[in-house]
């Protein structure tokens, strides 16, 4: 039988806490672009990968996890804009299949380059020395580093609430999403907009990659269950519904937590009953609105 | 000059594929290539079915493609079923009841989220199966299926040779291309492509388009279905890879690269796919790399395919 004690419980709540905060930040991104790009970027994954790979490569070069952490986004961010640029840009205006079917070949291009730049074997990245040691929560000791992922991705969202909900720039993308024709016909170019949420977008999927990599491993495969779990986050919370991917990667998060205590096998297949359940009952999501971008 | 041939082709489909299929294995460097073009290209044709002609784009079609051949290869080789014919219609019949069940889940979200769902059930299947080692061998794959003969009434065909294995596969395949042939030329063909090109307007001529949508689900996964269980018989052993997102993946590829919404795009892109994999992986490992590019510049560049392309098209046909 399980140690089902309090502080095991709470413990794995946690674990599942920073699961879900990883799941949120590449479903927020994932939400973002699709609500106003109408883009499925399946290679969302890979740009995830990616962030893992270049923070590992910037620690190596510079010995120093912050700059990692700082500078990989920032890189992942800029390969997002080239792919908007060169690849998903002649798309627009095409079947809603095309985009999803362009980044589906870029995510196998992006796998492939990793194994052949960094190796078929994953890498191994360590925390930084200063988060490396386990806090005494009182009940538990638990790993600093992981507190520190929780709060990062907590921040950022806040920070990425801030900009939707009070600047100018944040007020377009909102208004992008619900009615693009009108937006542009307000003289506003869309086109711009559009180059800087798959910025955005990937910039979140990299800064998930990075923190992610000490937790899960560097690999070149890393970001292909992840993206399809970030899938489900967003199906489950709707679609277009910022707020709905938070509450629906905290959710899966601790289910799946939760399932990998009481029934490890399981913990795989958790998030897809999560999802076959929710569309039955409730089939736009849980803060999503019904019949939108269908 | 090519295009017209091509529509020459059109008029006669059926013969064309036979008479074509009768002659390649002797076109390509090895049987067992024929044989794979044959079994994927019967995938491909079903999951062009359901996108080429339907409109929907499934992710998840390795969930069929896999449900055949565990379906097939289980019932051989651990419930003891003695014939070929028996392992084939379970595996058929696995794949369109897991078709009928994920389908009428998935086609309860239109568009974008469709493609996004069939993914997410094909990969619950997938860790499905890889759990329940006991049956289907887990992470190993299925192995250990019987290489029996095909037994007609008054002869038995003995499968172990590449040749007559192709022959047989390819009656098969002869068979449910026929079939499929019918049914996009029945009346519910028609509405198939009426939904494709546009769906509001076939409800309002008063079909009841979610009851065809699953149909074709099902008529796809069960194509995809009986392709997966051909394999299941040629190889003796299922990889646990057959159930695996990269097969749906795989299936994408071919259609579009062949050209989807044509009858022979998808042999023409499982060809083109399994021969480039062929060429390219003696040359590099990195394979898939060229192989994503050029399946990239074919969405960027030539979406209708290369068949598509010959012959104009979706709409040209």
């Amino acid at each position: 039988m399980v140690d089902l004690s309090l502080a095991t419980l709470v413990t794995q709540l946690f674990t599942g806490l920073v699961l879900g905060m990883i799941f949120v930040l590449l479903a927020v991104g994932l939400s973002l672009i699709f609500g106003l790009l109408t883009v499925v970027n399946f290679a969302h994954g890979s740009f995830y990968m990616l962030g893992a790979y270049f923070g590992f490569f910037l620690f190596g070069l510079t010995g120093n996890f912050w700059v990692s952490l700082a500078v990989a986004p920032l890189m992942v961010g800029s390969v997002g804009l080239l792919v908007e640029r060169f690849l998903v840009r002649p798309l627009y205006g095409r079947s809603i299949d095309d985009p999803l079917l362009l980044t589906f070949g870029l995510s196998l291009v992006l796998i492939e380059a990793a194994r052949l730049v960094w190796g078929k074997i994953g890498v191994t990245f360590d925390p930084p020395r200063e988060l490396g040691q386990a806090v005494n929560l009182g009940f538990t000791l638990f790993p600093a580093y992981r507190l520190f992922v929780i709060g990062v991705t907590a921040a950022v969202l806040v920070a990425l609430w801030l900009f939707l909900s009070r600047t100018d720039l944040g007020l377009i993308v909102r208004a992008g999403s619900r009615d693009p024709l009108m937006v542009q016909a307000l003289g506003i170019d869309l086109g711009r907009i559009r180059l800087l949420v798959f910025g955005i977008g990937t910039l979140l999927a990299g800064l998930a990659g990075v923190l992610a990599g000490p937790m899960r491993g560097v690999y070149a495969e890393m970001g292909v269950t992840v993206v399809i779990e970030a899938f489900v986050v967003v199906v489950v919370g709707g679609m277009g519904s910022l707020a709905g991917a938070v509450l629906a990667g905290l959710m899966i998060g601790e289910v799946v937590g939760l399932t990998t205590l009481i029934a490890p096998k399981l913990s795989e297949i958790m998030v897809f009953i999560v999802m076959a359940v929710v569309l039955l009952v409730r089939p736009s999501g849980l803060l999503g609105e019904a019949g939108l971008l269908e | 000059m090519t295009a017209r041939f091509a529509s020459r082709i059109g008029t006669h489909p059926v013969l064309a594929f036979l008479l074509f299929f009768a002659m390649f294995p002797f076109l390509v460097p090895y049987k067992a290539l024929a044989t794979q073009v044959l079994i994927y290209g019967l995938f491909a044709v079903g999951f062009n079915l359901l996108y080429g002609y339907t409109g929907l784009l499934s992710f998840g079609h390795a969930a069929y493609f896999g449900l055949g051949a565990y379906g097939a290869g289980i019932a051989l080789a651990k419930l003891g079923v003695g014939s070929v014919w028996g392992g084939l219609g379970l595996g058929l019949g696995a794949a369109a009841t897991g078709g009928a069940l994920i389908g009428f889940l998935c086609l309860r979200r239109r568009g974008i989220y469709f493609a996004m769902l069939t993914l997410a059930f094909a990969q619950l299947l997938y860790f499905v199966v890889f759990h329940l080692a006991d049956l289907t061998g887990g992470d190993d794959g299925l192995r250990g299926i019987p290489q029996l003969p095909a037994r007609l009434p008054f002869l038995a065909l003995s499968l172990e040779s590449s040749l007559a294995f192709y022959y047989f596969a390819l009656a098969l395949v002869g068979l449910a291309v026929v079939g499929l042939r019918r049914v996009l030329d029945s009346p519910f063909g028609a509405v198939l492509q009426a939904i494709r090109e546009n769906g509001d307007r076939a409800v309002a001529c008063g079909y009841d388009i979610n009851r065809v949508r699953l149909l074709s689900f099902v008529f796809s996964a069960a194509l995809a279905g009986l392709a997966g269980a051909l394999e299941a018989l040629r190889l003796t052993v299922i990889p646990i890879e057959s159930l695996y997102w990269t097969t749906s993946g795989q299936v994408v590829m071919m259609t579009l690269l062949g050209g989807a919404g044509t009858f022979f795009g998808p042999f023409v892109g499982a060809a083109t796919y399994l021969v480039l994999e062929d060429r390219l992986s003696v040359l590099t490992e990195s394979w898939p790399l060229v192989i994503g590019t050029i399946f990239m510049a074919f969405v960027l560049f030539l979406p209708k395919g290369i068949w598509g392309t010959l012959t104009g098209g979706i709409h040209g046909r």
